[in-house]
């Protein structure tokens, strides 16, 4: 079953099914690019050390020099935001897979084998469901602490149940296909059924699914962080970067203002990435 | 000659597809109806029909847009309308029945106000007279209890009835044209007959025009005056119904006709002594539901028992909750039966597919109606042909695609549509590819759950002949589960007839219409609309057996 | 069963369910703040507590029994009303969450009331009218909102209405104990906005694709089919059928009040359950953390629950 021949596997992609990306939806996958880009690679282009203090005043206005001005202890806005998104986007990645991965495993099992399991595991996801989400990572921050893992992992816990609960309907849809009924009769093993018959047809959604989970948890990190209970100083994701800089609020600081767009920009961008993508792949009513 | 009351001239209807392009769906169709007659509208899927129909309401689904042409109905044109003035011509001018009653009624909302509520749309009578005028119409379509059935909710009453509600609904406005969107289509057929009748006469009483929209030659035959046939958005041929039946003078017409013409089965003579059957059911119960006792909540199968030869063809038919898919699920080991005995081939199965082994599994295949659904859309044909091939004979590489190609070849598709996703594939092709998966495993069984039923007619009588010649040269054996008679009737040596679960009848194939004994088989046999004109009116059905067994 | 009796059956069956869900909700919560490292007894004692002192805190706390008994005995509490007392400052936990409590609900409720009116106008006219420009404005405000953290759209507002209108007072709206109605309004105007916006967006958006999604069936074709207007085909015949969906929009939306509430309380220096529970977190105080905890997981839940129950009521399938 390993080795297909070329002439056998055609992956069908995008452009074989039909599928059209528009200039909203490029636009956003063209930002969230960006910001992925500089995650990596931030600290090397930010014009100043983002830990240092480089300017003698604080809270300043856009300058040459300092383009998105100085922060409350006079370090360098523009240089702790690009910073910044390793945080942000690296945290929020990193939890996202995770939940995608656990939620769309478990979802698909459930589906398959279904009895008790099934049950047992919905009921169980569905009441972890039910405490709001900055409410867990609350009471979860409290708990453990707020070092990076905690931080991933408990925003990965938040979402597991949300994506589970979506995936395992999806399975359940594709389950119920004749192709999947076919490939059982002819005495295909779980693992078969799960993983050639059902992820291949979900994995659209599935996508789609991460986008908007990709988003919640960017936003939860960022409430965390501005509650002081994210990412520790002297680091700072974006939602730490307005916290920090919270004083200069009443007179409308670059410092808290810039952080703010920054987190817009992204979340945003998923948002009209996701909500662009040809239906044949979004297909979600949540 | 009077002035028609439509007059459709050179229609044009253009779509836009997923990916933005613009096709042409309807290509220029010109036709009149006269007042107070019948048209029919014919054609296949993708002919087009009910886009046309619903344009005489000046309606286009989303999507569709009307590009050129003129429809003038009356004195009103409708094309050059606006969406205001189409609005106040729809219910009081032109008037819709749908393919699905029980979709079309707004299930939080009782009947009498939906079927009066064209009335109060437009202000055409006081709400006491329009309900007593519905009443009216309840009783000449024969519903039962017509006093009080408005006072229910939609969920409350059967699938036959709402259809014929519905045309109450489309009737109440006194309308000059009903457009019948194939009404009868979702019905089985010992209820069609009773909504057939409940239409032509209350059409008949109403003088109203109409347009019928449908698939099946022999329905129209019963109810239209005249036919248009159309495919791919273009008129093909246009007559009155006796000329269409008798003297058709396009080709497609008289392919459409010889679907009709009945073909019976012989199969072919047995070579050698057969000993034992290639299956044998006994006693088969099945269910679905939490099991209590050993037993599930629902039965479905009551121990049905049959057995087959070897080569030779069981159809197994019955309406909607016969149970007949059951049987083959449950054959299958899709859905383990509680009781009874599968052998195939003299070898019992055991009732969990998951405990039988790789051979007995390949021994028997199972086709299903859809192949839509019964494709993976993520597998490419050449993927899909391969997976049992390694599955069940470890083939793999080269060898494994000259096999492929192999298998194509004997369902008649070309070699380079392995590289084709499901998707790409027509509705028959897909359905070949669906049954050569089957023959992949190189089965001695095949069991066909309604594998032409979703087919065009043409098309579905060729997947039949296929089939008959694959039985040739592969020594087959098929158990073909259908609604159709003709089909049975096309492929099969014997054939149970299954009603509630139990096999009521077991008959010959080539004379079960005129050997059935069991009241039921003769019922539903009754029922099935012959291409002849006078079949409906001149039909005659025991009211008791009809009271005893059609699910209205 | 008896048809009129088959709605009342899924309603006792989903406050069952929501019985249960709460009991694997407080489970969740109590445990989780188990894992707290260190131990409670010497936390409250400081460093220079006596080994005894410590021992006949523990003893006095119940911190040697086992887990499983401590759970028992917390949850019997909490029924009872009995909180506990707060490790921060020793104040019994009713007392401390009581006037709060009141607080948090008229913030809550005072949202409620402007923005589920607002958001099922807007969130019916976008479905009712799809793909016009008064749609299109809707869609683009909404997802820029509910794209954005909560403390964002509070910062906002603060900018717009204190920063550059003056209008408001900008931070700090000490109270409920305004005097005058003038006074009322701006010490809740601030916290409101910033909620309202938030709540409203998400309502609107989940509102408008319930509406259209019942405006796609072939019954609301078949109402444009009898020759029906516009309004007709939605207020008739979409929207009760989309009682449900609507509700469960509405329930949903709320709970984002939730999350919304412990950010702009916090921002605002509001006086309420969530600003009580954040400063908890940063003191540690498990027994007041876990309270406010199941304070927001009743009411969250109680939410859900109604919309459920609305939906199973709304169902004209299950009515006689």
């Amino acid at each position: 079953m390993t080795a297909r021949t070329s002439l056998l596997a055609r992956v069908p992609t995008p452009a074989r099914l039909g599928y059209r990306f528009n200039l909203v939806g490029r636009i956003g996958l063209a930002v969230i690019l960006f910001w992925a880009v500089i995650a990596i690679v931030g600290p090397i282009v930010a014009p100043y050390p983002p830990g240092e203090i480089v300017g003698w005043d604080y809270f300043t206005p856009m300058s040459a020099e300092y383009w998105f001005g100085l922060d409350y202890l006079g370090r360098d806005v523009f240089s702790r935001i690009l910073m910044g998104a390793r945080y942000t986007v690296g945290i929020s990645l990193a939890a996202v897979f995770i939940t995608v991965t656990a939620g769309v495993l478990l979802g698909m099992v459930a589906a398959v084998i279904g009895g008790w399991f099934d049950m047992v595991l919905s009921r169980l996801l569905d009441a972890l469901n039910g405490i709001p989400s900055l409410l867990f990572g609350l009471v979860s921050v409290a708990a453990l602490g707020s070092s990076i893992p905690i931080l991933i992992l408990t925003l990965a816990a938040i979402y597991i149940p949300g994506a589970y609960r979506y995936a395992r309907a999806l399975a359940v849809n594709v389950n119920t296909m004749d192709y999947v009924t076919v490939a059982r009769a002819r005495g295909e093993t779980t693992f078969y059924l799960i993983s050639r018959e059902i992820f291949p047809n979900i994995l659209g959604p599935v996508l789609a699914d991460l986008g908007v989970r990709f988003i919640f948890i960017v936003l939860v990190l960022s409430g965390l962080s501005f509650l002081g209970l994210g990412v520790q100083p002297p680091n700072a994701d974006w939602g730490g970067l307005v916290r920090e800089n919270i004083e200069g609020m009443s007179f409308g600081a670059p410092a808290v203002i810039f952080p703010s767009i920054a987190i817009a920009t992204l979340t945003i961008s998923v948002n009209m990435f996701i909500d662009n993508l040809p239906t044949k792949i979004r297909d979600r009513s949540e | 000659m009077t002035e028609p009351l439509v007059s459709v001239s050179d229609l044009r209807i253009g779509a836009t597809t997923d990916s933005g392009r613009r096709v042409e769906i309807i290509k220029g169709v010109s036709f009149d109806i006269a007042p107070g007659e019948m048209v029919a509208l014919i054609g296949e899927s993708g002919s087009g029909k009910t886009t046309i129909a619903l344009s005489l309401m000046g309606h286009t689904r989303t999507g569709c847009e009307i590009d050129g042409g003129t429809i003038r109905l009356g004195t009103s044109e409708i094309t050059a309308m606006t969406e205001r003035q189409r609005a106040e011509l729809r219910g009081t001018k032109v008037s819709y029945v749908p393919q699905s009653a029980a979709a079309a009624f707004n299930p939080s909302k009782r009947i009498m106000d939906q079927v009066i509520e064209i009335t109060t749309i437009h202000d055409l009578m006081p709400r006491a007279k329009a309900e007593a005028r519905a009443v009216e119409l309840f009783r000449a379509l024969a519903l039962p209890n017509p006093d009080t059935i408005g006072s229910r909710y939609p969920h409350q009453v059967s699938g036959g009835q709402l259809q014929r509600l519905s045309a109450a609904m489309a009737l109440i406005g006194s309308p000059d044209l009903v457009i019948f969107d194939e009404p009868t289509t979702a019905l089985d057929v010992t209820t069609q007959i009773e909504v057939l009748r409940a239409f032509k006469a209350a059409m008949a009483e109403s003088g109203a025009s109409g347009v019928y929209v449908s698939h099946d030659l022999a329905v129209v035959a019963q109810i239209a005056d005249r036919i248009i046939v159309l495919k791919g958005g273009e008129v093909q041929e246009e007559g009155d119904v006796e000329q269409i039946m008798h003297a058709p003078s396009h080709p497609y017409t008289r392919e459409l006709l010889s679907a009709f013409e009945p073909k019976l089965h012989a199969s072919p003579a047995s070579k050698e002594a057969r000993p034992r059957p290639i299956i044998e059911v006994r006693d088969l119960c099945a269910g679905y539901g939490h099991m209590r006792n050993g037993e599930p909540l629902a039965k479905v199968l009551k121990n049905v028992s049959f057995r087959l030869e070897r080569g030779r063809n069981l159809g197994v038919i019955g309406e909607s909750g016969s149970g007949k898919s059951t049987l083959a699920r449950a054959i299958a080991g899709i859905l383990p039966p509680y009781r009874g005995d599968v052998l195939i081939d003299g070898q019992e199965m055991l009732p969990d597919l998951a405990k039988r082994s790789k051979e007995e599994l390949r021994k028997s295949q199972i086709v299903f109606q859809l192949a839509d659904t019964a494709l993976n859309p993520t597998h490419s044909i050449g993927a899909i042909l391969a997976r049992p091939l390694t599955f069940y004979h470890g083939l793999k590489g080269r060898e494994r695609e000259r096999r492929v190609i192999e298998l194509l070849d004997m369902v008649q598709l070309p070699a380079a549509i392995r590289h084709r996703l499901p998707g790409e594939l027509s509705g028959g092709q897909k359905q070949r590819v669906n049954f050569a998966r089957a023959l992949a495993a190189e089965p001695e069984l095949i069991l066909c759950d309604e594998i032409t039923s979703a087919l065009d007619t043409v098309v579905a009588a060729a997947i039949i002949d296929l089939l008959k010649e694959l039985q040739r040269e592969l020594d087959l054996s098929y158990m073909f589960i259908s609604h159709d008679l003709s089909t049975v009737e096309a492929i099969c040596d014997e054939v149970l007839v299954m009603y509630k679960g139990e096999v009521v009848e077991a008959l010959a194939a080539r004379d079960m219409t005129a050997k059935a004994q069991h009241p039921y088989s003769r019922l539903l046999i009754s029922s099935i609309p012959q291409l002849d004109t006078d079949w409906l009116s001149s039909l005659e059905q025991d009211p008791e057996l009809v009271k005893q067994f059609a699910l209205r | 069963m008896a048809p009129s009796l088959l709605p009342w059956f899924y309603v006792v069956q989903r406050f069952a369910l929501a019985l249960l869900t709460l009991f694997i909700i407080s489970l969740t919560v109590f445990f989780a703040c188990q894992l707290l490292p260190g131990d409670v007894a010497e936390i409250l004692l400081g460093q220079a507590a006596t080994p005894e002192a410590v021992a006949g805190l523990r003893t006095a706390m119940g911190l040697d029994e086992p887990a499983i008994q401590q759970y028992v005995n917390w949850l019997t509490g909490f029924l009872q009303g009995d909180l506990g007392t707060s490790y921060a400052n020793r104040i019994e936990i009713s007392e401390l969450i009581g006037g709060r409590l009141v607080n948090s609900l008229k913030l809550a409720g005072v949202t409620t009331m402007i923005s589920v009116p607002v958001a099922l106008t807007l969130g019916i006219l976008a479905a009712m009218y799809r793909g016009s420009a008064l749609d299109r404005v809707i869609s683009i405000f909404t997802i820029s909102i509910i794209s954005v953290p909560e403390f964002m759209l509070a910062t906002f507002a603060v900018l717009v209405f204190a920063v550059w209108l003056g209008w408001l007072p900008a931070l700090s709206l000490s109270s409920a104990e305004a005097q005058s109605w003038g006074e009322l309004l701006k010490a809740y105007a601030m916290p409101v906005i910033s909620l309202s916006i938030g709540v409203s967006a998400q309502m609107i958006r989940m509102t408008r694709a319930a509406v259209i999604e019942t405006i796609n069936t072939p019954y609301v074709e078949m109402a444009l089919l009898k020759g029906a207007s516009r309004s007709r085909m939605v207020l008739r015949h979409a929207l009760p059928n989309a009682i449900g969906p609507i509700a469960n929009a509405v329930a949903l939306s709320l709970s984002y009040l939730v999350g919304g509430v412990i950010i702009v309380e916090t921002i605002f220096n509001y006086p309420g359950v969530a600003k009580l529970m954040v400063d908890a977190v940063a003191t540690r105080d498990l027994p007041l953390i876990q309270s406010c905890a199941m304070i927001f997981c009743v009411s969250y839940l109680s939410l859900i629950t109604l919309a459920d129950i609305v939906a199973i009521l709304s169902n004209p399938r299950l009515r006689k």
